[in-house]
């Protein structure tokens, strides 16, 4: 349990196998990988049920990183051979760089499938807040994307960005959720820029003015959950609202950004990490049916 | 589907979104454009199921599209944008 919590947003590193699949009485075998710029997952699904899946850190190059998650993965089920996979799909930031897929799908895409697949077919919004990007997305009932917004261009209210702060501040990352609430009286207002540039400069002005490093974090995660429900707005918001990716468990983040939003987030016994991957092992099974697997 | 390709940073929000139930991928939009923002893909990848072209904004420009628009929008009297003038379709639109 203390070892869990150790990770935080930036995730365990764990894998997993349903006790209930056997892999010689499934049609299609499909996998999806989402290599992403701070953790790799890997989802083996039987017919379309997750069977297993692998969590890890993503290494120096991306090729590995999605090597190294299938074979967690299959470690999890032990007696599957490599081969007996029927198609692969990559996604993610290096979803261009997985060798053995056979094809690769946006993280837009894989992410809404996947919301839909992890928190069920009420999810309408789904905000994935990466270590590089944010991701606001609507989709249907079926898990199909119908409005969606990027945000790659800069760190400024993603993981990356929160990661610089608490080496500034000392605060290892695991903290920051919790210690952003442990700050007397009033909350501070939020800091006046995410650019982590700025917010590095502004932060230390504050500290040299006597502000605890709560106060200093409280500020931050402010910061942060404004810029992110700015580009949460833009798409809307629409019932069920779903979080995926690192920072779902980020309280210091997330807890102000529902406020904005003004829905409870859906809860969920998966790890909202494996989203990405989840979507992408479906659009496999899904390709699969229709015909378009790989050809034998 | 509303595909927003872009930003927001301080100065503003910076985004062009094509419907793509709208847009045909008859291509008008590539060669309307003097900086070539748009592309045609044969399948639209955020709908990795629906098989038919589409028109997306290319993965270098979207993070500099202020810039990149920058001639096509002068502070008085914007003319019609090319991109927006060459889709017969209404697919594309700009929120700045
Ligand atoms: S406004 Fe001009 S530069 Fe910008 S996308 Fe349209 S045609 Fe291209
Ligand atoms: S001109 Fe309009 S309809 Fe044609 S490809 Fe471009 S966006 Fe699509």
């Amino acid at each position: 349990m203390a070892e869990e919590k150790k990770e935080f947003w930036r995730w365990t590193e764990s894998n997993w196998k349903s006790p209930d699949i056997n892999w010689n009485d499934a049609k299609y075998m499909t996998v999806g990988i989402d290599v992403g710029s701070v953790s790799s997952q890997a989802v083996i699904m039987a017919d379309g049920k997750v069977m297993a899946y692998g969590n890890m850190r993503t290494g120096s190059d991306s090729p590995n990183s999605a090597r190294n998650a299938l074979k967690f993965a299959l470690e999890a089920i032990g007696d599957m051979p490599e081969d007996r996979m029927d198609y692969c799909i990559g996604t993610g930031y290096g979803r261009v760089n997985v060798p053995f897929a056979d094809r690769s799908i946006t993280e837009i895409a894989c992410h809404a499938r996947g919301a839909n697949f992890i928190y069920g077919p009420q999810v309408r919004t789904v905000l994935d807040v990466g270590g590089q990007d944010i991701k606001a997305i609507q989709c249907d009932e079926k898990g199909k994307v119908t409005n969606f917004l990027m945000n790659d261009k800069c760190a400024a209210g993603t993981g990356r960005g929160m990661e610089v702060f608490s080496d500034l501040l000392g605060v290892p990352i695991q903290e920051v959720g919790d210690r952003s609430f442990e700050f007397k009286g009033e909350e501070p207002a939020a800091v006046s820029s995410t650019c982590v540039v700025y917010a590095k400069s502004e932060a230390t002005g504050l500290l040299r003015k006597g502000w605890t490093k709560e106060e200093v974090l409280a500020a931050y995660c402010k910061a942060m959950a404004e810029r992110i429900y700015s580009l949460v707005e833009r798409v809307g918001v629409k019932a069920e609202f779903a979080v995926t990716g690192g920072m779902a468990k980020n309280r210091g983040v997330m807890d102000r950004v529902m406020p904005f939003v003004g829905l409870e987030r859906m809860k969920t016994e998966w790890d909202t990490q494996i989203a990405g991957a989840a979507g992408a092992a479906l659009f496999g099974f899904a390709l699969c049916k229709k015909g378009k697997g790989r050809k034998k | 589907m509303l595909a927003n390709y872009g930003y927001k940073d301080a100065s503003g929000d910076f985004f062009i979104t094509i419907d793509t139930d709208k847009c045909d991928g008859c291509g008008n939009c590539v060669p309307a454009c003097p900086v070539g923002v748009f592309e045609v893909l044969d399948e639209d990848p955020n709908d990795p199921m629906r098989d038919e072209p589409v028109a997306v904004v290319s993965g270098e420009k979207k993070k500099k599209l202020k810039y990149e628009c920058n001639p096509c929008k002068p502070d008085s009297d914007r003319p019609a944008l090319p991109c927006v003038a060459a889709c017969g379709e209404g697919a594309i639109s700009h929120s700045w």
